[in-house]
Order: structure tokens, then C-alpha cells, then sequence
């Protein structure tokens, strides 16, 4: 697939003895809204740690934009156009709000004006504009999780990668979450790693299902929705 | 230009005019002293950088400092260099050593970071032995007052001295003010919270790290070079692992990541030292005990206190 913005190809990660992700074949379109699911220890996280360049693949190549990027490190990816935001919260706590978006920001823009614009701009969208000076350490749980994907969409990005994105969140901030991601749409392809059915079912445009590392089926919501392997494997009898 | 700028360049800048006006009403024995501390604090501020903003523990810097003093000594004392070029040598033999040692060391991380500066470092102080036809080792030599001129200004001289001190130590604060409010300086303090973070946000941590080295590498040698040529003498005790340890219990009690912290740190510790040792000869023991209580009650360091009590923003 030519015009795929991320594409993998015979994508394998093997640690000591264990196959976490065995011959995965990818790929994402522009504007995408992809969901990846699958039950605990699928390889979900070692799949896109291959990705964005934070897990070495033992085999298999990964494609962006057209170009290999599956020697890059991490940064010169990031820097080509992927944002990562992680599962576990890692924003840096003993820092403000405002600063660990604008760390974000100041590698693509210069100037301290450009900078602060694009974070208040970043901080506005996921309704954190109040909290600009606090100590991000400070923040409740939902909070840090709004500030990560404030991290992400203050880099630009043409593919932005949100690990268990909802995870902590209220029902309220779902919602308020959903909406964001189809205001980001526009912008950015999104793949979602996510637990939760009914947001993945509400926005992702195709889902993947990782299971024992191998891609178990893929297909619209709807699709997966109906797939008997996939209910035996993952959603149960629901 | 906002508030906070305002004060902070009022806090960074009185302490400088304060050091200036001291000049004028200190009697000689304490000026003498307060010209030492400024160099002294000047290597503090250089490992500042590595340790308190960058979060890398080094364990060799004096390994830089006797790069900046030996560079000068040597040049001056067997190549005829005047004081110019000669602390120009000095710095750049800082530079391209703590770049040297740099591509090596940050290879490794944590406490592999901190044996491998330690093993460099002794294998200088050991070359300084080895070399000592030229060196004069353990013993050292001394630069004589001729040697010691700058444009015309005479070195030797207590004034003088203060002045030169004064002028190092405010380059390298200013240097290091500017610094941590400059992009490059809060991606440092950023690696230092958290490295993978900044990774994942597209920056080269490798790159970053070796700057700071460099930087801090050089103002260390700067500092050594400085002090050669102010006090007249260059040995290899200053290469020692003791002088590799100073600048970490200076940085440490002042207040790492603090831009004024290695200057309060080296300053204590001096007058520490100096009064507790007109009491007793068992110095040591006052200065231990008071070092214990501090890291007990002020474990960030005594200007880390200030920002955590008074002012959150003190760079």
C-alpha cells in the first residue's frame, strides 16, 4: 500500500525466548483513526514501541511516509512526525504545566512568543488553560493524561500515537476526550491503543486485534464487533 | 521583560555588585580568601551544569580543572606564552578533553558514568606523575610573578587578583544564568527529570548531554586556568580525587540545580573550615558534624531551602 502514511512489514520482536509480536503486517492511511486492541500481554505496547523507535524489532521492517525509518532512533522519528504519548503517565512532575508543554513545543518552533502561543493553544484544547502554572506533578491522574496529549498535539504531528489514552478518566472527561480526537482528526492520523469498547468503537475509523502477537483480524468497528474469533479471544460472550 | 526576570537579574546582578563593594571594605585576609572562593565557585558553577542541571554525577572534574592549569602553566613555563594565550590554551585543552572524555563516558549512565570519569580522571592525575620532568608532580612549580602579566595588569597584585577573580566568576555565572533559561538549558533540567520523556519528544539526549559535558568541562577549566595564573602555582594535587570531590560537596551544600548554590556552597564550606580550625585542631570534626545536620535539614542545599520555602522560581 503505496499512499499508507505507517506501514510494517514481517514486524517481529523476540525477547529471551518469549515471541511478543510475531510477523505483523501494518499499515495506517492518512487520516486515519485506528484502533489496536487485544487482551493483556497481546503485544500491543511492543508493537508500537517498535513503532516509535523505543523497542528494537528483531525482524521485519517499518515504513513512514514511504521512507524505512526502522533504523532511526526515537528522536529522528519523533522529529519526522510521530507524537507518542505514554501508557504510563511520564510527565515531568517537578515542572509546570505550562513548561512540559512548551519542552514539547520548543522543538519545532522557536521564539519564546511562538512558543506560548502554541501552548496556550495545546493547553486550551484539552481544557487545561487554568492550570498553566501549577506543578504538573500536582495534577490529578486525568489531568496528567490531558496534559500528555496536550505534549502531543503541541508537536504538529502527521501520526499521533496515544497509548490507553482514557485510562483514568471520568465518564465526563471521556467525552470531552472523544470530541478532541475528532477535532485532531483532522490534522493527524491517530492510533489509539484502547481498552475502552465504547470508544473505540465510537471513533476509530478500522481496528486491529493483536493476539499472542499476531494480527487476529482486522476491520471496520462493526466488523470486529461480529467477528466470532475475535469475541472467543477477546470480548468474551459481550 | 516580566517581574520574574526583573528579579532574578536583580538577585544574580546584586550579588555581584555586593562582591564588588566588598572589595572596598574587606581587610586583607578575607578579601584573600573571597578572590579564592570566587575561582573556586567558578569550577562549582561549571560542575553545576553537569550535575545539578543535567542530573549526570561526574567523579572526575578535577581531571578538567588540572586540564585548564596545566594547559596554562605548561604553555607559559615551557613554551614562553604570556598570560593570554596561555589561558586560552588552557580552556581549549579543557574543552577538547572533557569532549574527549565525554564521547566515552556517556556511553554508560549512573554509576558506571561516575567510575568511568573517576578512572579517567586518575589516569590524568597519574599522567601528571608520569610526566614530571615537566610537571614537577607532586611537588609542582611556580609561575613567577613576571610570568604573570596580563596587559599590563600585574596578577600578583591583591587587587588585581580580586578583580580577574571577580570578572571569572561573574562571566560564569551570567553564562550559567543564561544558560538554564535558554532552551538547551531547560531540556537539560528536563533530562534530568525524566530522559525517556524527552527522548519521545524528539530531542537527541546524546547531543544534549555531551554539550553540557563540554560546557561544564570548560568552565571548570577555566577555573583551573584562572587559578594557576592568580595564585602562581600549578600541581598535581589539584588533579587529586579530592579536587574531584569538592566541587560535588559545594554544589551539594549550596543547592544543586541552583544557579547561585555552588557559590553559597563553596563559600560556607571555606569559612567552615577556616573558623572551625581557629577552635580546634579537630576541625574536621566540627565541619563533619555541621555537613551531617545540613544534609539532614536542608537536603536540597541551602539556596534548594530558599526555593523551596520562599521563592519556587529562584533559577
Amino acid at each position: 500500500m503505496s499512499g499508507a502514511l505507517l506501514s510494517t512489514r514481517g514486524l517481529s520482536k523476540r525477547f529471551d525466548g518469549l515471541q511478543a509480536v510475531t510477523e505483523v503486517d501494518f499499515d495506517l492511511a492518512r487520516g486515519e483513526v485506528r484502533a489496536l486492541i487485544g487482551p493483556n500481554g497481546a503485544g500491543k505496547t511492543t508493537l508500537v514501541g517498535m513503532i516509535c523507535g523505543r523497542v528494537a524489532p528483531s525482524a521485519g521492517t517499518i515504513l513512514f511516509d514511504g521512507e524505512d525509518i526502522t533504523g532511526l532512533p526515537a528522536h529522528r522519528r519523533i522529529r519526522r512526525g510521530m507524537a507518542y504519548t505514554f501508557q504510563i503517565t511520564s510527565v515531568f512532575a517537578g515542572l509546570s504545566v505550562h513548561e512540559n508543554v512548551a519542552l514539547a513545543a520548543r522543538r519545532r518552533l522557536t521564539g519564546a512568543v511562538r512558543v506560548d502561543a502554541a501552548v496556550s493553544e495545546a493547553l486550551a484544547r484539552v481544557g487545561l488553560s487554568d492550570r498553566s502554572e501549577e506543578e504538573a506533578g500536582n495534577l490529578s491522574y486525568g489531568h496528567q493524561r490531558l496534559l500528555e496529549i496536550a505534549m502531543g498535539l503541541v508537536q504538529a504531528p502527521r501520526l499521533l500515537i496515544l497509548d490507553e489514552p482514557t485510562q483514568g478518566l471520568s465518564d465526563g472527561e471521556i467525552e470531552g476526550f472523544k470530541a478532541l480526537i475528532r477535532e485532531v482528526r483532522e490534522q493527524a492520523a491517530i492510533l489509539l491503543i484502547e481498552h475502552n469498547m465504547h470508544v473505540v468503537m465510537e471513533l476509530a475509523d478500522r481496528v486491529t486485534v493483536l493476539n499472542f502477537g499476531t494480527v487476529l483480524a482486522e476491520g471496520t468497528p462493526a466488523q470486529i464487533h461480529e467477528n466470532r474469533a475475535v469475541q472467543a479471544a477477546y470480548l468474551g460472550t459481550g | 521583560m516580566s517581574i520574574e526576570t526583573r528579579r532574578v537579574l536583580a538577585l544574580h546582578g546584586g550579588l555581584v555588585a555586593l562582591l564588588i563593594g566588598l572589595h572596598f571594605v574587606l581587610p586583607a585576609y578575607h578579601h584573600g580568601n573571597l578572590a579564592r572562593i570566587m575561582v573556586l565557585a567558578s569550577y562549582a558553577i561549571g560542575y553545576n551544569i553537569l550535575f545539578g542541571y543535567t542530573g549526570l554525577l561526574s567523579l572526575g572534574h578535577a581531571l578538567f580543572f588540572a586540564a585548564g592549569m596545566y594547559g596554562m602553566a605548561l604553555t607559559i613555563q615551557h613554551a614562553g606564552f604570556t598570560p593570554a594565550p596561555g589561558l586560552l590554551s588552557g580552556i581549549v585543552a579543557g574543552a577538547l578533553i572533557s569532549g574527549a572524555l565525554a564521547l566515552l563516558a556517556l556511553r554508560t549512565t549512573g554509576v558506571a558514568f561516575m567510575i568511568v570519569t573517576l578512572m579517567f580522571a586518575q589516569a590524568g592525575y597519574l599522567t601528571i606523575l608520569y610526566f614530571g620532568e615537566y610537571t614537577r608532580g607532586d611537588e609542582g612549580f611556580v609561575i613567577q610573578t613576571a610570568q604573570r602579566v596580563l596587559w599590563g595588569i600585574d596578577l600578583s597584585d591583591p587587587a588585581n587578583r580580586y578583580f580577574a577573580a571577580l570578572s571569572l566568576f561573574a562571566i560564569c555565572l551570567g553564562l550559567s544564568l543564561w544558560l538554564v533559561r535558554a532552551p538547551f538549558g531547560r531540556v537539560l533540567v528536563a533530562i534530568r527529570e525524566n530522559e525517556e520523556r524527552v527522548r519521545m519528544l524528539g530531542y537527541d539526549i546524546y547531543a544534549h548531554k555531551l554539550g553540557a559535558m563540554v560546557i561544564s568541562g570548560t568552565m571548570a577549566a577555566a577555573s583551573g586556568a584562572v587559578y594557576g595564573l592568580l595564585f602562581g602555582y600549578a600541581g598535581a594535587s589539584f588533579a587529586s580525587v579530592q579536587y574531584s570531590i569538592f566541587p560535588l560537596l559545594w554544589v551539594l551544600l549550596g543547592g544543586a540545580g541552583t544557579v547561585l548554590g555552588p557559590f553559597i556552597g563553596t563559600l560556607f564550606m571555606f569559612y567552615l573550615i577556616d573558623l572551625s580550625s581557629g577552635i580546634t585542631s579537630a576541625y574536621m570534626l566540627i565541619a563533619g558534624v555541621t555537613l551531617v545536620a545540613l544534609t539532614l535539614f536542608a537536603p536540597q542545599g541551602l539556596a534548594g531551602e530558599v526555593r523551596r520555602r520562599i521563592w519556587k522560581g529562584l533559577p
